[in-house]
Protein backbone atom coordinates (compact mmCIF):
# COMPACT_ATOMS: atom_id res chain seq x y z
CA UNK A 1 0.00 0.00 0.00
CA UNK A 2 1.29 3.80 -1.09
CA UNK A 3 0.75 6.27 2.27
CA UNK A 4 1.27 9.49 2.17
CA UNK A 5 1.05 11.51 5.46
CA UNK A 6 0.80 14.64 6.42
CA UNK A 7 2.42 16.28 9.18
CA UNK A 8 3.09 19.87 10.37
CA UNK A 9 6.03 21.44 13.10
CA UNK A 10 4.05 23.38 15.79
CA UNK A 11 4.78 24.99 18.97
CA UNK A 12 4.30 22.11 21.62
CA UNK A 13 1.44 23.39 23.77
CA UNK A 14 2.64 21.03 26.70
CA UNK A 15 5.94 22.17 26.43
CA UNK A 16 5.46 26.01 26.38
CA UNK A 17 3.86 28.96 28.32
CA UNK A 18 2.17 30.90 25.21
CA UNK A 19 2.12 34.34 25.63
CA UNK A 20 1.10 37.61 22.93
CA UNK A 21 4.20 39.74 21.63
CA UNK A 22 4.57 43.16 22.89
CA UNK A 23 2.29 44.60 19.91
CA UNK A 24 -0.31 41.36 21.08
CA UNK A 25 -0.76 41.37 17.40
CA UNK A 26 1.13 37.42 17.65
CA UNK A 27 2.10 34.79 19.80
CA UNK A 28 5.76 35.48 21.50
CA UNK A 29 7.81 33.25 18.96
CA UNK A 30 11.03 33.39 20.23
CA UNK A 31 12.32 31.11 22.52
CA UNK A 32 9.46 28.34 21.61
CA UNK A 33 9.86 24.77 21.80
CA UNK A 34 8.54 23.28 18.73
CA UNK A 35 7.72 19.57 18.07
CA UNK A 36 6.25 17.56 15.51
CA UNK A 37 2.35 18.06 15.94
CA UNK A 38 0.80 15.32 18.54
CA UNK A 39 -1.48 13.42 16.65
CA UNK A 40 0.61 13.11 13.26
CA UNK A 41 3.14 11.22 15.31
CA UNK A 42 0.73 8.70 15.95
CA UNK A 43 -0.58 9.10 12.17
CA UNK A 44 3.25 8.43 10.86
CA UNK A 45 3.23 5.15 13.85
CA UNK A 46 0.03 3.86 12.25
CA UNK A 47 1.72 4.17 8.81
CA UNK A 48 4.53 2.29 9.25
CA UNK A 49 2.59 -0.59 11.23
CA UNK A 50 0.57 -0.75 8.42
CA UNK A 51 3.32 -0.62 5.83
CA UNK A 52 4.93 -3.41 8.14
CA UNK A 53 1.66 -5.88 7.90
CA UNK A 54 0.86 -5.39 3.90
CA UNK A 55 3.74 -3.78 2.19
CA UNK A 56 4.59 -0.66 0.29
CA UNK A 57 5.88 2.90 1.15
CA UNK A 58 5.32 5.54 3.47
CA UNK A 59 5.83 8.78 2.50
CA UNK A 60 5.90 12.14 5.07
CA UNK A 61 4.98 15.71 3.53
CA UNK A 62 4.78 18.61 5.25
CA UNK A 63 3.95 22.45 3.58
CA UNK A 64 6.30 24.74 5.02
CA UNK A 65 9.98 26.18 5.70
CA UNK A 66 13.71 25.49 5.77
CA UNK A 67 13.11 24.99 9.58
CA UNK A 68 10.25 22.26 9.11
CA UNK A 69 12.88 19.99 7.68
CA UNK A 70 13.82 18.75 11.51
CA UNK A 71 10.45 17.15 11.51
CA UNK A 72 10.82 15.27 8.58
CA UNK A 73 14.59 13.87 9.24
CA UNK A 74 12.74 13.22 12.79
CA UNK A 75 9.99 10.90 10.45
CA UNK A 76 12.83 9.29 8.19
CA UNK A 77 14.43 8.66 11.67
CA UNK A 78 11.01 6.61 12.61
CA UNK A 79 11.13 4.36 9.58
CA UNK A 80 9.44 6.32 6.68
CA UNK A 81 10.32 5.64 3.12
CA UNK A 82 10.80 8.97 1.50
CA UNK A 83 10.46 12.82 2.96
CA UNK A 84 9.43 15.62 0.85
CA UNK A 85 9.13 19.45 2.00
CA UNK A 86 7.00 21.52 0.08
CA UNK A 87 8.08 25.44 0.36
CA UNK A 88 7.58 28.46 -1.76
CA UNK A 89 6.93 32.24 -0.82
CA UNK A 90 3.95 31.61 -2.61
CA UNK A 91 2.66 29.73 0.03
CA UNK A 92 3.28 32.08 2.91
CA UNK A 93 0.10 32.77 4.48
CA UNK A 94 -2.04 30.34 3.37
CA UNK A 95 -5.34 29.17 4.98
CA UNK A 96 -5.96 26.10 5.55
CA UNK A 97 -7.92 25.91 2.44
CA UNK A 98 -4.66 26.73 0.57
CA UNK A 99 -2.30 24.23 2.92
CA UNK A 100 -5.01 21.38 1.34
CA UNK A 101 -4.81 22.68 -2.06
CA UNK A 102 -0.94 22.44 -2.09
CA UNK A 103 -1.44 18.67 -0.67
CA UNK A 104 -3.72 18.22 -3.12
CA UNK A 105 -1.20 18.90 -5.94
CA UNK A 106 1.44 17.16 -4.41
CA UNK A 107 -0.73 14.23 -3.86
CA UNK A 108 -1.92 14.31 -7.51
CA UNK A 109 2.04 13.60 -8.48
CA UNK A 110 1.89 10.20 -7.72
CA UNK A 111 -0.93 7.03 -6.73
CA UNK A 112 -1.50 6.63 -3.20
CA UNK A 113 -4.28 4.44 -1.83
CA UNK A 114 -4.26 6.01 1.61
CA UNK A 115 -3.64 9.38 3.29
CA UNK A 116 -3.27 10.49 6.65
CA UNK A 117 -3.31 13.59 8.74
CA UNK A 118 -3.63 14.20 12.13
CA UNK A 119 -6.87 14.92 13.54
CA UNK A 120 -6.18 18.61 14.87
CA UNK A 121 -2.58 20.94 14.66
CA UNK A 122 -2.02 22.51 18.21
CA UNK A 123 -2.28 25.76 16.49
CA UNK A 124 -5.09 24.65 13.45
CA UNK A 125 -8.56 24.00 12.95
CA UNK A 126 -9.29 20.09 12.22
CA UNK A 127 -9.71 20.94 8.84
CA UNK A 128 -7.11 19.73 6.50
CA UNK A 129 -7.33 16.45 6.01
CA UNK A 130 -11.30 17.18 5.39
CA UNK A 131 -10.38 19.38 2.58
CA UNK A 132 -7.56 17.79 1.19
CA UNK A 133 -10.20 14.85 0.60
CA UNK A 134 -13.20 16.60 -0.62
CA UNK A 135 -10.65 18.30 -3.19
CA UNK A 136 -9.41 14.58 -4.22
CA UNK A 137 -12.83 13.64 -4.27
CA UNK A 138 -11.53 10.42 -2.03
CA UNK A 139 -13.93 9.31 0.92
CA UNK A 140 -12.78 10.73 4.67
CA UNK A 141 -13.26 9.84 8.09
CA UNK A 142 -12.15 11.82 11.10
CA UNK A 143 -11.27 11.12 14.87
CA UNK A 144 -9.89 7.65 13.52
CA UNK A 145 -8.76 5.43 16.33
CA UNK A 146 -8.19 1.78 14.46
CA UNK A 147 -7.71 0.52 11.10
CA UNK A 148 -7.71 -3.25 9.63
CA UNK A 149 -6.74 -3.31 5.76
CA UNK A 150 -9.27 -5.56 4.38
CA UNK A 151 -9.73 -6.07 0.84
CA UNK A 152 -9.39 -2.97 -1.19
CA UNK A 153 -11.14 -1.33 1.67
CA UNK A 154 -10.51 -0.23 5.42
CA UNK A 155 -12.56 -0.67 8.37
CA UNK A 156 -12.01 2.15 10.43
CA UNK A 157 -13.14 3.02 14.15
CA UNK A 158 -14.28 6.62 14.87
CA UNK A 159 -14.00 8.17 18.12
CA UNK A 160 -17.45 9.23 19.07
CA UNK A 161 -18.74 10.72 22.82
CA UNK A 162 -17.97 8.90 25.85
CA UNK A 163 -14.88 6.71 24.37
CA UNK A 164 -17.89 5.18 22.21
CA UNK A 165 -16.26 4.05 19.12
CA UNK A 166 -18.26 4.22 15.36
CA UNK A 167 -17.28 1.46 13.18
CA UNK A 168 -17.25 2.12 9.42
CA UNK A 169 -16.16 0.52 6.18
CA UNK A 170 -14.21 2.79 3.84
CA UNK A 171 -12.93 2.04 0.23
CA UNK A 172 -9.57 3.26 -0.89
CA UNK A 173 -8.67 5.20 -1.93
CA UNK A 174 -9.39 7.39 1.47
CA UNK A 175 -8.21 9.79 3.51
CA UNK A 176 -8.16 9.37 7.41
CA UNK A 177 -7.87 12.03 10.25
CA UNK A 178 -5.83 10.15 12.97
CA UNK A 179 -6.65 10.37 17.25
CA UNK A 180 -4.31 10.66 19.29
CA UNK A 181 -3.99 7.21 21.12
CA UNK A 182 -4.04 4.70 18.09
CA UNK A 183 -0.94 3.33 19.19
CA UNK A 184 2.18 3.66 20.70
CA UNK A 185 4.45 5.56 18.47
CA UNK A 186 8.22 4.15 18.86
CA UNK A 187 11.02 6.43 20.35
CA UNK A 188 13.31 8.49 18.23
CA UNK A 189 16.73 9.36 19.64
CA UNK A 190 19.65 11.59 18.58
CA UNK A 191 21.19 8.94 17.11
CA UNK A 192 18.20 7.96 14.91
CA UNK A 193 18.24 11.38 13.64
CA UNK A 194 21.71 10.89 12.99
CA UNK A 195 21.63 8.12 10.66
CA UNK A 196 19.67 9.65 8.92
CA UNK A 197 21.50 12.90 8.26
CA UNK A 198 22.50 12.61 4.79
CA UNK A 199 19.24 11.11 3.30
CA UNK A 200 18.19 13.84 0.87
CA UNK A 201 14.59 15.66 1.53
CA UNK A 202 13.80 16.91 -2.21
CA UNK A 203 12.16 20.35 -1.98
CA UNK A 204 9.26 21.03 -4.44
CA UNK A 205 7.73 24.54 -5.03
CA UNK A 206 5.07 26.27 -6.64
CA UNK A 207 5.91 25.76 -10.24
CA UNK A 208 6.80 21.63 -9.38
CA UNK A 209 3.42 21.40 -8.19
CA UNK A 210 1.69 22.66 -11.05
CA UNK A 211 -0.28 25.30 -7.90
CA UNK A 212 -2.10 27.60 -9.37
CA UNK A 213 -0.89 30.80 -7.70
CA UNK A 214 -3.97 32.44 -6.62
CA UNK A 215 -5.43 29.66 -5.21
CA UNK A 216 -2.75 29.72 -2.57
CA UNK A 217 -0.49 32.39 -0.06
CA UNK A 218 -2.02 35.07 1.93
CA UNK A 219 -4.00 36.86 -0.77
CA UNK A 220 -5.80 33.93 -1.58
CA UNK A 221 -6.81 33.48 2.31
CA UNK A 222 -10.83 34.24 2.81
CA UNK A 223 -9.77 33.24 6.31
CA UNK A 224 -7.32 35.25 8.61
CA UNK A 225 -6.10 36.27 12.06
CA UNK A 226 -6.37 39.30 12.80
CA UNK A 227 -5.19 39.53 15.96
CA UNK A 228 -4.65 37.34 19.53
CA UNK A 229 -5.68 38.48 22.66
CA UNK A 230 -5.44 36.61 26.49
CA UNK A 231 -9.25 35.30 27.16
CA UNK A 232 -10.49 37.31 30.15
CA UNK A 233 -10.54 35.67 33.32
CA UNK A 234 -13.99 35.68 33.76
CA UNK A 235 -14.57 35.25 37.74
CA UNK A 236 -10.81 33.13 38.06
CA UNK A 237 -9.35 30.84 40.50
CA UNK A 238 -8.62 32.51 44.35
CA UNK A 239 -4.86 31.71 44.49
CA UNK A 240 -3.83 30.74 47.27
CA UNK A 241 -0.07 32.36 48.42
CA UNK A 242 0.92 30.35 51.15
CA UNK A 243 3.73 27.73 51.53
CA UNK A 244 3.41 24.70 50.19
CA UNK A 245 2.64 23.18 53.67
CA UNK A 246 -0.02 26.19 54.23
CA UNK A 247 -1.51 25.26 50.54
CA UNK A 248 -1.88 21.57 51.38
CA UNK A 249 -3.72 22.52 54.78
CA UNK A 250 -5.94 24.63 52.64
CA UNK A 251 -6.76 22.62 50.34
CA UNK A 252 -7.61 19.57 52.97
CA UNK A 253 -10.02 22.15 54.70
CA UNK A 254 -11.78 22.95 51.63
CA UNK A 255 -11.91 19.04 50.68
CA UNK A 256 -13.37 17.94 54.20
CA UNK A 257 -16.09 20.93 54.12
CA UNK A 258 -17.60 19.37 51.14
CA UNK A 259 -17.65 15.73 52.18
CA UNK A 260 -13.90 14.43 51.27
CA UNK A 261 -11.52 13.45 53.79
CA UNK A 262 -14.25 11.88 56.29
CA UNK B 1 -27.96 39.29 4.41
CA UNK B 2 -26.74 35.99 3.31
CA UNK B 3 -29.44 32.93 4.62
CA UNK B 4 -28.75 31.21 7.47
CA UNK B 5 -28.84 27.46 8.40
CA UNK B 6 -28.30 25.23 10.98
CA UNK B 7 -27.89 21.63 10.85
CA UNK B 8 -29.17 19.61 13.72
CA UNK B 9 -28.27 16.03 14.14
CA UNK B 10 -30.74 14.04 16.26
CA UNK B 11 -30.87 10.39 17.29
CA UNK B 12 -34.03 8.27 17.56
CA UNK B 13 -35.75 11.60 16.68
CA UNK B 14 -33.98 13.46 19.89
CA UNK B 15 -32.60 16.55 19.76
CA UNK B 16 -29.45 17.92 22.05
CA UNK B 17 -28.70 21.38 23.13
CA UNK B 18 -27.26 22.53 20.25
CA UNK B 19 -30.45 22.50 18.24
CA UNK B 20 -31.50 26.03 20.99
CA UNK B 21 -27.65 26.75 20.80
CA UNK B 22 -27.43 26.71 17.56
CA UNK B 23 -30.67 28.90 17.32
CA UNK B 24 -29.12 31.49 19.50
CA UNK B 25 -26.01 31.60 17.07
CA UNK B 26 -28.80 32.30 13.92
CA UNK B 27 -30.32 35.50 15.99
CA UNK B 28 -26.95 36.87 17.35
CA UNK B 29 -25.73 36.97 13.15
CA UNK B 30 -29.51 38.13 12.08
CA UNK B 31 -31.45 39.27 14.90
CA UNK B 32 -34.30 39.82 12.04
CA UNK B 33 -34.91 37.23 10.25
CA UNK B 34 -36.42 33.52 12.51
CA UNK B 35 -33.79 31.03 12.59
CA UNK B 36 -33.91 28.09 9.82
CA UNK B 37 -32.76 24.15 10.48
CA UNK B 38 -31.71 21.67 8.23
CA UNK B 39 -32.39 18.32 9.80
CA UNK B 40 -32.03 14.98 7.70
CA UNK B 41 -33.05 11.30 8.60
CA UNK B 42 -35.82 8.61 7.85
CA UNK B 43 -38.90 7.56 9.36
CA UNK B 44 -40.61 8.85 12.87
CA UNK B 45 -37.54 9.37 14.27
CA UNK B 46 -37.16 12.42 11.76
CA UNK B 47 -40.89 13.79 12.08
CA UNK B 48 -40.03 13.43 15.59
CA UNK B 49 -36.60 15.75 15.29
CA UNK B 50 -38.64 17.93 12.97
CA UNK B 51 -41.66 19.19 15.53
CA UNK B 52 -39.37 19.30 18.38
CA UNK B 53 -37.23 22.14 15.82
CA UNK B 54 -40.27 24.55 15.34
CA UNK B 55 -40.33 25.75 18.66
CA UNK B 56 -36.96 27.11 18.56
CA UNK B 57 -36.57 27.95 14.39
CA UNK B 58 -39.03 29.18 11.53
CA UNK B 59 -38.25 27.47 8.96
CA UNK B 60 -37.49 23.43 9.01
CA UNK B 61 -35.74 22.04 6.16
CA UNK B 62 -36.30 17.92 6.28
CA UNK B 63 -34.31 15.85 4.23
CA UNK B 64 -36.22 12.35 4.45
CA UNK B 65 -34.27 9.34 3.03
CA UNK B 66 -33.67 6.11 4.00
CA UNK B 67 -29.68 5.88 3.55
CA UNK B 68 -29.53 9.00 6.09
CA UNK B 69 -31.12 6.60 8.85
CA UNK B 70 -28.09 6.87 10.08
CA UNK B 71 -26.09 10.36 10.20
CA UNK B 72 -22.84 9.00 8.09
CA UNK B 73 -21.19 12.31 7.58
CA UNK B 74 -20.27 11.19 4.03
CA UNK B 75 -23.61 11.18 3.06
CA UNK B 76 -25.00 14.08 5.11
CA UNK B 77 -22.50 16.21 2.84
CA UNK B 78 -24.08 14.81 -0.55
CA UNK B 79 -27.65 15.80 0.35
CA UNK B 80 -26.32 19.72 2.04
CA UNK B 81 -25.04 20.30 -1.15
CA UNK B 82 -27.84 19.39 -3.15
CA UNK B 83 -29.99 21.43 -1.09
CA UNK B 84 -27.85 24.30 0.41
CA UNK B 85 -28.92 27.45 -1.27
CA UNK B 86 -25.63 29.09 -2.89
CA UNK B 87 -23.86 31.65 -0.49
CA UNK B 88 -25.47 30.40 2.60
CA UNK B 89 -23.80 30.47 5.97
CA UNK B 90 -24.65 27.24 7.69
CA UNK B 91 -24.21 26.40 11.18
CA UNK B 92 -23.03 22.96 12.50
CA UNK B 93 -22.04 21.74 16.37
CA UNK B 94 -17.97 21.59 16.43
CA UNK B 95 -18.20 17.81 18.32
CA UNK B 96 -17.38 14.60 16.17
CA UNK B 97 -19.84 14.90 13.74
CA UNK B 98 -19.43 18.50 12.56
CA UNK B 99 -15.40 17.65 12.46
CA UNK B 100 -16.33 14.89 9.65
CA UNK B 101 -18.65 17.04 7.33
CA UNK B 102 -17.76 20.34 7.59
CA UNK B 103 -13.97 20.79 6.17
CA UNK B 104 -15.38 19.06 3.36
CA UNK B 105 -18.44 20.18 3.01
CA UNK B 106 -17.00 23.71 2.14
CA UNK B 107 -15.15 22.36 -0.25
CA UNK B 108 -18.02 20.96 -1.96
CA UNK B 109 -20.03 24.22 -1.55
CA UNK B 110 -16.85 26.52 -2.35
CA UNK B 111 -17.19 28.24 0.93
CA UNK B 112 -15.12 29.37 3.89
CA UNK B 113 -14.70 26.94 6.72
CA UNK B 114 -14.38 28.51 10.48
CA UNK B 115 -13.93 25.85 13.04
CA UNK B 116 -14.32 25.50 16.97
CA UNK B 117 -16.14 29.02 16.73
CA UNK B 118 -17.16 30.40 20.29
CA UNK B 119 -17.61 34.32 19.95
CA UNK B 120 -19.02 36.33 17.39
CA UNK B 121 -17.75 39.98 16.65
CA UNK B 122 -20.11 40.49 13.86
CA UNK B 123 -20.44 41.41 10.42
CA UNK B 124 -18.59 44.00 8.59
CA UNK B 125 -19.78 43.91 5.08
CA UNK B 126 -18.65 40.92 3.74
CA UNK B 127 -16.74 39.67 6.56
CA UNK B 128 -17.95 38.00 9.51
CA UNK B 129 -15.54 38.54 12.62
CA UNK B 130 -15.65 35.85 15.09
CA UNK B 131 -13.51 34.56 18.04
CA UNK B 132 -11.38 31.39 18.07
CA UNK B 133 -9.34 29.58 20.60
CA UNK B 134 -5.67 28.45 19.97
CA UNK B 135 -2.63 26.29 22.34
CA UNK B 136 -5.25 24.71 23.89
CA UNK B 137 -6.98 27.54 25.03
CA UNK B 138 -4.07 29.60 26.48
CA UNK B 139 -4.61 32.20 23.45
CA UNK B 140 -7.97 33.93 21.62
CA UNK B 141 -7.94 34.59 18.02
CA UNK B 142 -10.08 36.98 16.37
CA UNK B 143 -10.70 35.90 12.67
CA UNK B 144 -11.62 37.61 9.64
CA UNK B 145 -13.36 35.66 7.27
CA UNK B 146 -14.77 36.68 3.37
CA UNK B 147 -18.32 35.13 3.73
CA UNK B 148 -19.39 36.68 0.32
CA UNK B 149 -19.73 32.78 -1.21
CA UNK B 150 -20.97 31.97 1.92
CA UNK B 151 -19.22 29.83 5.13
CA UNK B 152 -19.31 26.63 7.12
CA UNK B 153 -19.10 27.64 10.73
CA UNK B 154 -18.69 24.63 13.32
CA UNK B 155 -19.88 26.38 17.20
CA UNK B 156 -18.19 24.90 19.88
CA UNK B 157 -20.77 23.28 22.07
CA UNK B 158 -21.95 25.12 25.09
CA UNK B 159 -20.06 28.58 24.28
CA UNK B 160 -23.83 29.84 23.87
CA UNK B 161 -26.08 30.21 25.97
CA UNK B 162 -29.47 28.50 24.25
CA UNK B 163 -32.10 30.80 24.05
CA UNK B 164 -35.77 30.19 23.82
CA UNK B 165 -37.64 32.70 21.17
CA UNK B 166 -40.60 30.80 19.94
CA UNK B 167 -41.26 31.88 16.50
CA UNK B 168 -44.27 33.44 15.93
CA UNK B 169 -45.19 31.29 12.83
CA UNK B 170 -42.76 28.31 12.00
CA UNK B 171 -43.38 25.49 9.18
CA UNK B 172 -41.80 22.17 8.06
CA UNK B 173 -40.51 21.93 4.26
CA UNK B 174 -39.65 18.96 2.73
CA UNK B 175 -36.87 18.78 0.47
CA UNK B 176 -36.49 15.23 -0.35
CA UNK B 177 -36.56 14.97 -3.68
CA UNK B 178 -34.21 17.47 -4.44
CA UNK B 179 -31.62 14.45 -3.06
CA UNK B 180 -30.33 12.05 -5.73
CA UNK B 181 -28.84 9.02 -5.16
CA UNK B 182 -26.69 9.13 -2.37
CA UNK B 183 -23.41 7.32 -3.32
CA UNK B 184 -21.91 5.73 0.12
CA UNK B 185 -17.95 5.23 -0.29
CA UNK B 186 -17.75 4.82 3.06
CA UNK B 187 -20.81 2.50 5.62
CA UNK B 188 -21.66 2.68 9.03
CA UNK B 189 -21.44 -0.60 10.16
CA UNK B 190 -21.88 -0.46 14.03
CA UNK B 191 -21.33 1.46 17.58
CA UNK B 192 -19.06 -0.19 19.97
CA UNK B 193 -19.82 1.05 23.70
CA UNK B 194 -17.17 1.82 26.06
CA UNK B 195 -15.97 -0.82 28.17
CA UNK B 196 -17.04 0.68 32.18
CA UNK B 197 -13.53 -0.56 33.23
CA UNK B 198 -12.78 -1.44 36.95
CA UNK B 199 -13.62 2.16 38.88
CA UNK B 200 -16.73 4.08 37.78
CA UNK B 201 -15.58 7.61 37.89
CA UNK B 202 -18.79 9.21 37.25
CA UNK B 203 -19.78 7.82 41.22
CA UNK B 204 -17.65 9.69 43.13
CA UNK B 205 -18.18 12.88 45.24
CA UNK B 206 -13.94 13.61 45.15
CA UNK B 207 -11.98 12.87 42.48
CA UNK B 208 -8.03 13.77 42.02
CA UNK B 209 -7.80 13.71 38.16
CA UNK B 210 -4.14 13.91 36.72
CA UNK B 211 -2.69 15.38 33.68
CA UNK B 212 0.04 15.58 31.27
CA UNK B 213 1.66 17.29 34.13
CA UNK B 214 2.42 14.16 36.50
CA UNK B 215 5.46 13.48 33.65
CA UNK B 216 5.21 9.63 33.98
CA UNK B 217 3.27 6.48 34.41
CA UNK B 218 5.71 5.72 37.74
CA UNK B 219 4.13 9.08 39.46
CA UNK B 220 0.12 7.81 39.06
CA UNK B 221 0.97 6.12 42.25
CA UNK B 222 1.05 10.25 44.07
CA UNK B 223 -2.41 10.62 42.91
CA UNK B 224 -3.38 7.00 44.09
CA UNK B 225 -2.17 7.68 47.07
CA UNK B 226 -3.69 10.66 47.60
CA UNK B 227 -7.05 9.48 46.63
CA UNK B 228 -6.97 6.48 49.06
CA UNK B 229 -6.65 8.80 52.19
CA UNK B 230 -9.64 10.99 50.63
CA UNK B 231 -12.06 8.32 49.86
CA UNK B 232 -11.87 9.48 46.18
CA UNK B 233 -10.67 8.09 43.02
CA UNK B 234 -8.52 8.90 40.42
CA UNK B 235 -9.69 10.54 37.28
CA UNK B 236 -7.85 11.79 34.20
CA UNK B 237 -7.23 14.00 31.10
CA UNK B 238 -6.96 11.98 27.27
CA UNK B 239 -2.61 12.44 26.89
CA UNK B 240 -2.32 10.31 30.19
CA UNK B 241 -4.93 7.81 28.45
CA UNK B 242 -3.13 8.27 25.04
CA UNK B 243 0.41 7.42 26.62
CA UNK B 244 -1.61 4.18 28.44
CA UNK B 245 -1.18 5.46 32.07
CA UNK B 246 -4.78 5.01 32.98
CA UNK B 247 -7.24 3.36 31.49
CA UNK B 248 -9.82 5.05 29.24
CA UNK B 249 -12.42 3.78 31.39
CA UNK B 250 -10.96 6.91 34.06
CA UNK B 251 -10.63 9.65 31.15
CA UNK B 252 -12.90 12.88 32.05
CA UNK B 253 -13.81 14.72 28.36
CA UNK B 254 -15.53 15.06 25.72
CA UNK B 255 -14.13 11.41 23.93
CA UNK B 256 -14.39 10.33 27.66
CA UNK B 257 -16.38 10.21 30.70
CA UNK B 258 -19.51 12.98 31.93
CA UNK B 259 -18.67 13.39 35.64
CA UNK B 260 -20.29 15.11 38.47
CA UNK B 261 -18.64 15.29 41.74
CA UNK B 262 -18.54 17.54 44.41
CA UNK B 263 -15.04 18.41 44.54
CA UNK B 264 -12.06 18.28 41.18
CA UNK B 265 -8.84 18.19 42.41
CA UNK B 266 -6.97 19.00 38.60
CA UNK B 267 -3.29 17.91 38.97
CA UNK B 268 -1.26 19.06 36.07
CA UNK B 269 -4.30 20.06 33.65
CA UNK B 270 -4.07 22.45 31.55
CA UNK B 271 -7.75 23.27 31.09
CA UNK B 272 -8.41 22.47 27.42
CA UNK B 273 -12.09 22.97 26.69
CA UNK B 274 -12.56 18.80 25.40
CA UNK B 275 -11.12 18.35 29.27
CA UNK B 276 -13.83 20.31 31.00
CA UNK B 277 -16.89 19.51 29.08
CA UNK B 278 -16.80 15.96 30.96
CA UNK B 279 -17.07 17.92 34.06
CA UNK B 280 -20.45 18.94 34.94
CA UNK B 281 -22.71 19.97 38.12
CA UNK B 282 -20.36 22.52 38.94
CA UNK B 283 -17.84 21.08 41.22
CA UNK B 284 -15.56 23.19 43.77
CA UNK B 285 -12.48 22.88 41.61
CA UNK B 286 -9.23 23.14 42.93
CA UNK B 287 -6.29 22.89 40.59
CA UNK B 288 -2.58 22.50 40.68
CA UNK B 289 -0.52 23.58 37.88
CA UNK B 290 3.12 25.23 37.57
CA UNK B 291 2.05 27.46 35.26
CA UNK B 292 0.10 30.52 36.61
CA UNK B 293 -1.06 31.25 33.38
CA UNK B 294 -2.87 27.56 32.89
CA UNK B 295 -6.20 28.45 31.55
CA UNK B 296 -7.35 25.83 34.33
CA UNK B 297 -7.25 28.62 36.73
CA UNK B 298 -9.98 30.78 34.79
CA UNK B 299 -12.38 27.92 35.57
CA UNK B 300 -11.16 26.79 39.16
CA UNK B 301 -12.47 28.00 42.14
CA UNK B 302 -9.36 27.89 44.27
CA UNK B 303 -5.82 27.64 42.00
CA UNK B 304 -2.20 27.04 43.59
CA UNK B 305 0.94 27.42 41.47
CA UNK B 306 3.27 24.59 42.58
CA UNK B 307 4.76 21.17 40.89
CA UNK B 308 2.33 18.81 41.68
CA UNK B 309 4.84 16.29 42.17
CA UNK B 310 5.92 17.76 45.23
CA UNK B 311 2.23 18.90 45.95
CA UNK B 312 0.68 15.98 45.97
CA UNK B 313 2.79 14.17 48.38
CA UNK B 314 2.51 16.98 50.73
CA UNK B 315 -1.46 16.79 50.52
CA UNK B 316 -1.47 13.10 51.22
CA UNK B 317 1.36 13.59 54.20
CA UNK B 318 -1.30 16.32 55.25
CA UNK B 319 -4.12 13.82 54.98
CA UNK B 320 -2.54 11.24 56.45
CA UNK B 321 -1.73 13.24 59.70
CA UNK B 322 -5.36 14.85 59.64
CA UNK B 323 -6.96 11.12 60.30
CA UNK B 324 -4.63 10.15 62.33
CA UNK B 325 -2.73 7.51 60.04
CA UNK B 326 0.56 6.91 60.27
CA UNK B 327 2.38 8.36 57.85
CA UNK B 328 4.29 5.94 55.66
C1 LIG C 1 -11.57 15.60 19.25
C2 LIG C 1 -10.82 15.73 20.55
C3 LIG C 1 -11.36 15.18 21.69
C4 LIG C 1 -10.69 15.32 22.90
N1 LIG C 1 -11.24 14.76 24.01
C5 LIG C 1 -10.64 14.94 25.20
C6 LIG C 1 -11.20 14.40 26.41
O1 LIG C 1 -12.24 13.73 26.39
N2 LIG C 1 -10.56 14.64 27.58
C7 LIG C 1 -9.41 15.36 27.66
O2 LIG C 1 -8.88 15.55 28.76
N3 LIG C 1 -8.85 15.87 26.53
C8 LIG C 1 -9.43 15.67 25.32
N4 LIG C 1 -8.83 16.16 24.20
C9 LIG C 1 -7.48 16.74 24.30
C10 LIG C 1 -7.48 18.17 24.79
O3 LIG C 1 -7.62 19.05 23.70
C11 LIG C 1 -6.14 18.48 25.48
O4 LIG C 1 -5.08 18.19 24.61
C12 LIG C 1 -5.94 17.69 26.77
O5 LIG C 1 -7.07 17.81 27.61
C13 LIG C 1 -4.71 18.19 27.50
O6 LIG C 1 -4.45 17.36 28.61
P1 LIG C 1 -3.55 17.86 29.80
O7 LIG C 1 -4.15 19.09 30.39
O8 LIG C 1 -3.31 16.72 30.70
O9 LIG C 1 -2.16 18.16 29.08
P2 LIG C 1 -1.46 19.52 28.68
O10 LIG C 1 -2.37 20.41 27.92
O11 LIG C 1 -0.16 19.15 28.10
O12 LIG C 1 -1.23 20.23 30.09
C14 LIG C 1 -0.34 19.79 31.05
C15 LIG C 1 -0.37 20.84 32.15
O13 LIG C 1 0.45 20.41 33.22
C16 LIG C 1 1.22 21.50 33.69
N5 LIG C 1 2.41 20.90 34.29
C17 LIG C 1 3.46 20.31 33.67
N6 LIG C 1 4.33 19.83 34.58
C18 LIG C 1 3.83 20.14 35.80
C19 LIG C 1 4.28 19.91 37.13
N7 LIG C 1 5.41 19.26 37.39
N8 LIG C 1 3.52 20.39 38.13
C20 LIG C 1 2.36 21.06 37.88
N9 LIG C 1 1.90 21.29 36.65
C21 LIG C 1 2.62 20.83 35.62
C22 LIG C 1 1.49 22.36 32.49
O14 LIG C 1 1.70 23.71 32.87
C23 LIG C 1 0.17 22.19 31.69
O15 LIG C 1 -0.76 23.19 32.04
C24 LIG C 1 -9.47 16.03 22.97
C25 LIG C 1 -8.95 16.59 21.82
C26 LIG C 1 -9.60 16.45 20.61
C27 LIG C 1 -9.00 17.09 19.39
N1 LIG D 1 1.45 22.83 6.70
C1 LIG D 1 1.06 21.55 6.71
N2 LIG D 1 1.76 20.61 6.03
C2 LIG D 1 1.37 19.31 6.01
N3 LIG D 1 0.31 18.86 6.68
C3 LIG D 1 -0.42 19.75 7.39
C4 LIG D 1 -0.09 21.13 7.43
N4 LIG D 1 -1.00 21.76 8.22
C5 LIG D 1 -1.85 20.80 8.64
N5 LIG D 1 -1.51 19.60 8.15
C6 LIG D 1 -2.14 18.30 8.42
O1 LIG D 1 -3.50 18.49 8.73
C7 LIG D 1 -3.79 18.09 10.06
C8 LIG D 1 -4.83 18.98 10.67
O2 LIG D 1 -4.34 20.30 10.75
P1 LIG D 1 -5.29 21.54 11.00
O3 LIG D 1 -6.44 21.42 10.07
O4 LIG D 1 -4.42 22.73 10.73
O5 LIG D 1 -5.71 21.46 12.44
C9 LIG D 1 -2.44 18.12 10.77
O6 LIG D 1 -2.46 17.24 11.88
C10 LIG D 1 -1.52 17.65 9.65
O7 LIG D 1 -1.59 16.24 9.49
Amino acid sequence: MEILVCVRRVPDTSENEIELNAAGNDIEREELVYSVNEADNYAVEEALQIRDRVGGNVTVVTVGGEDDEEVLRRELAMGVNQAVLLSDEDFSGSDGRGIATILKDFAHKSRYDLILTGVQADDGAAQVGGMLAAMLDYPFASLVNSITVEDGRLKVSREIEGGNREINEIDLPCVLSIQTGINEPRYVGMRGIRQVASVPIPTLGASDLGVEKDSVGEAAAKVRRVGYFVPALSKGAEMLHGSREENAHTVLELVAARGGLK
Amino acid sequence: MARIFSYIVHRGGVVDDSAAELAAVARRMDPTTPPSAIVTGWGVDLDAACNALLSSYGEVWKVSNEALSYPNAELVRQALVSILPPNSILLVSHDHFGIDLSPGLSIKVNSVFVSDVLGIDGFEGDSLRLVRQEFGGQVSAHVRCDVSSGAVINVRPGAFKPEQVTPTSSVVLDKSSAVGALKARRRYLETIVAEAGDVDITKHNVLVSIGRGLQEKDNVVLAEELAEVLGAAVSCSRPVVDAKWMEKSRQVGSSGKTVKPKVYLACGISGAFQHLAGIKGNPFMIAINKNPKAPIFQVADVGIVDDVLEFLPELTNKAREMRGVAAK
